[in-house]
């Protein structure tokens, strides 16, 4: 229903777009000479020449539509009564009743803290650690040895979190190597998964371990363009190696830093929900339940549809406030942006 | 690259200049250095290694937690009890197939936005572009998500496994930049010899993005392969289910049953699990490794295009 109804919206809101000053064919640009002012294109005009492109581009946008406008659409459940089996917007609106209802909720509250720490730590650690290793990647100059090193760290990236989970579990477990090690030195084996003060470390040394060598490409690249003539000069000037990487190298890939900076603090909220529901279990609700699984639970395993929404949105729009603002300080302070 | 450019600096010094970077601080950090991704490198690998020695462990051994990096009893019964499980081959054929099919359909959907999106003179571009790109900052979340796939129907087929993801907006923008980077004059020359925009497209574009369509290839395939929750979320018959579902609900039950009394005797059912686990662990991992090598190189450099704007 949402769907069909921003399907019809398209034409009408492409036609809205700005126009841009000079539309040409690029065949056009070799005509450099035109005396004449150019004649005003309508749209009759841009769709007659270009309409293989707009076809070409009609069934990726309608998917668009369908696929990520239909349900920011469908969030106006979260103010609307919805009941399984009756229409998918819902039944009738109940203004902010589910709103207030989560804001009341202890238990939300709860998720949120733990949200925010999992988040919190998590960018802590999986936000720095690919620098450093990038650094320490740079340095190696025996370049087998460094493609042998990048293609061993990148490869969990590929693996599939419920593999990821698996190996954890299998690695975790009573007679796992953890414990074996621990047990070893004389100390007595830790159920680390029924732990809930267990949880956030299990969690995020898991992360570091998936994403750490993945997180370093961009990295690599970005020290790659560092200028070398800069080294030069900062080697005349009696700089070591080390205030070459503090004064050279980290400057040379801070845009790159910045940029990803800004895309983890948007995702902050968004701490990786499958693996927690994949890892957690109800030993470990007290730090492992984080609000995405909250409101999987709340909504998918005890049907209430449009509470769940609400506390949807609410994360979708703390997100989405977060990544703007970062964006926005970020071009305030050091001059760098998404967008 | 840096490196190299250092060390065939022959402005400085003139050959008996011994610059900071042979300094005896320096040589110790290098050795460091090396030996520690060297552990690193252990550190990562663990995991697999450990799980590929249960695979082809007895039951016995792995029960005892015996087994860490040597397979030990070694055999490979678990593997033929595996393989001669009906239910395990249907979800490993539901995955290829969810896999080929979603792939084809993300790929044409991704390459020709990317292709549209990349024509600088299109009217209504920037609009096109945001739309896109809102989607990677706001989403519609999980409940309204799974409302739209049950209202379209698409609950219990292969279609809701394979139709949600099929633009992923980085990949777009990946595509779109390397489009924009493409020579110009090469499609200006195709226009004037009479090529249509479906032309260039095809004869012109396409066969020169190679690369970039491999790591493409790479990303949506990988991603489908390895995706459970969709069918999680969509689809109850077990007939349907991806290896990974498969592989989780093993998994969840093993460790419920762990939960609920290690010290029990049902230990022993827990360790047998632990062997199937393992091997239906490397069964899932195996295609993915054996295309991982190959590439590798383009990935790189495709992500390293990305980089260039986000």
């Amino acid at each position: 229903m949402s769907a069909a109804h921003t399907t019809g919206d398209a034409p009408a809101a492409a036609v809205e777009a700005p126009s841009r000053g000079r539309v040409t064919v690029p065949l056009d640009d070799d005509a450099g000479s035109n005396p004449a002012p150019r004649p005003r294109r309508t749209w009759k005009h841009t769709l007659r020449r270009d309409w293989v492109l707009y076809a070409m581009a009609l069934v990726p946008v309608l998917f668009l539509l369908v696929f990520r406008y239909g349900p920011m659409f469908g969030n106006i459940i979260a103010f609307r009564r919805f009941r399984p089996g009756g229409s998918i917007l819902g039944d009738e609106w109940v203004g902010m009743r589910y709103v207030e209802l989560f804001l009341n909720d202890p238990n939300f509250w709860n998720v949120f803290a733990n949200t925010v720490i999992l988040g919190g730590l998590t960018l802590l650690f999986c936000f720095p650690l690919p620098i450093v290793l990038a650094l320490l990647l740079n340095e190696v100059r025996v370049r087998a040895f460094k493609r042998v090193v990048q293609s061993i760290s990148y490869l969990p990236h590929f693996l599939s979190i419920v593999i990821v989970v698996g190996m954890v579990m299998q690695i975790l477990s009573l007679q796992g190597t953890v414990n074996q090690i621990i047990e070893a030195f004389g100390g007595e084996a830790i159920p680390f998964l029924q732990r809930s003060e267990w949880f956030r470390t299990v969690y995020v040394g898991s992360e570091i371990w998936q994403t750490v060598g993945w997180g370093t490409i961009l990295y690599l690249a970005a020290l790659t363009t560092v200028d070398a003539s800069l080294y030069e000069a900062a080697r005349i000037d009696g700089a070591n190696r080390w205030r070459q990487t503090w004064h050279v190298t980290l400057p040379g890939i801070r845009p790159t830093m910045i940029t990803l900076l800004i895309l983890n603090i948007g995702l902050f909220l968004n701490v990786g929900f499958e693996k927690v529901l994949l890892l957690y279990n109800p030993l470990t609700y007290a730090t492992g339940d984080v609000v995405s699984t909250y409101l999987y639970r709340v909504g998918l395993v005890s049907n209430n549809f449009s509470y769940a929404t609400a506390i949807g949105l609410f994360q979708a729009i703390i997100g989405l406030v977060m990544i703007l603002s970062a964006n926005f300080l970020s071009r305030r302070v050091v001059g760098a942006s998404l967008w | 690259m840096t490196q190299s450019a250092l060390t065939a600096t022959p402005v400085v010094g003139a050959g008996k200049s011994v610059g900071p970077r042979d300094s005896k601080g320096y040589k110790a950090f290098t050795w460091f250095n090396g030996s520690f991704l060297v552990v690193l490198c252990g550190f990562m690998l663990y995991p697999f290694v450990t799980v590929l020695a249960q695979s082809f462990s007895s039951a016995g051994a792995v029960k005892a937690g015996l087994v860490n990096v040597v397979p030990i009893g070694f055999n490979v019964d678990t593997y033929k009890v595996v393989i001669a499980n009906d239910l395990f081959w249907t979800s490993y054929r539901n995955t290829v197939v969810y896999t080929l099919v979603g792939t084809t359909i993300a790929m044409i959907l991704t390459t020709l936005l990317a292709f549209v999106l990349a024509r600088k003179n299109l009217r209504g571009r920037n609009f096109l572009i945001g739309i896109a790109v809102f989607t990677m900052f706001f989403n519609g979340g999980l409940i309204p998500n799974y409302v739209l796939i049950q209202t379209l129907g698409l609950k219990n087929t292969m279609w809701a496994v394979v139709l949600p993801g099929a633009i992923s907006v980085f990949n777009l923008l990946v595509m779109k930049s390397f489009f924009e980077n493409m020579a110009q004059e090469l499609e200006e020359a195709a226009q004037i010899d009479g090529l249509g925009w479906w032309g260039i497209f095809r004869r012109i574009v396409l066969p020169l993005s190679k690369a970039v369509l491999a790591t493409m290839i790479l990303f949506y395939s990988v991603a489908i392969w390895n995706d459970w929750f969709a069918a999680f979320l969509y689809i109850d018959r077990q007939e349907l289910f991806p290896v990974t579902l498969y592989l989780r609900n093993m998994i969840a039950g093993a460790s419920s049953t762990a939960s609920q009394g290690a010290a029990a005797a049902g230990s022993s059912k827990e360790a047998i699990s632990a062997n199937i686990q393992a091997v239906t662990m490397i069964l899932t991992i195996i295609p993915i490794l054996c295309i991982y090598p190959f590439v590798q190189r383009y990935f790189v450099s495709g992500i390293m295009l990305g980089s260039v704007k986000g």
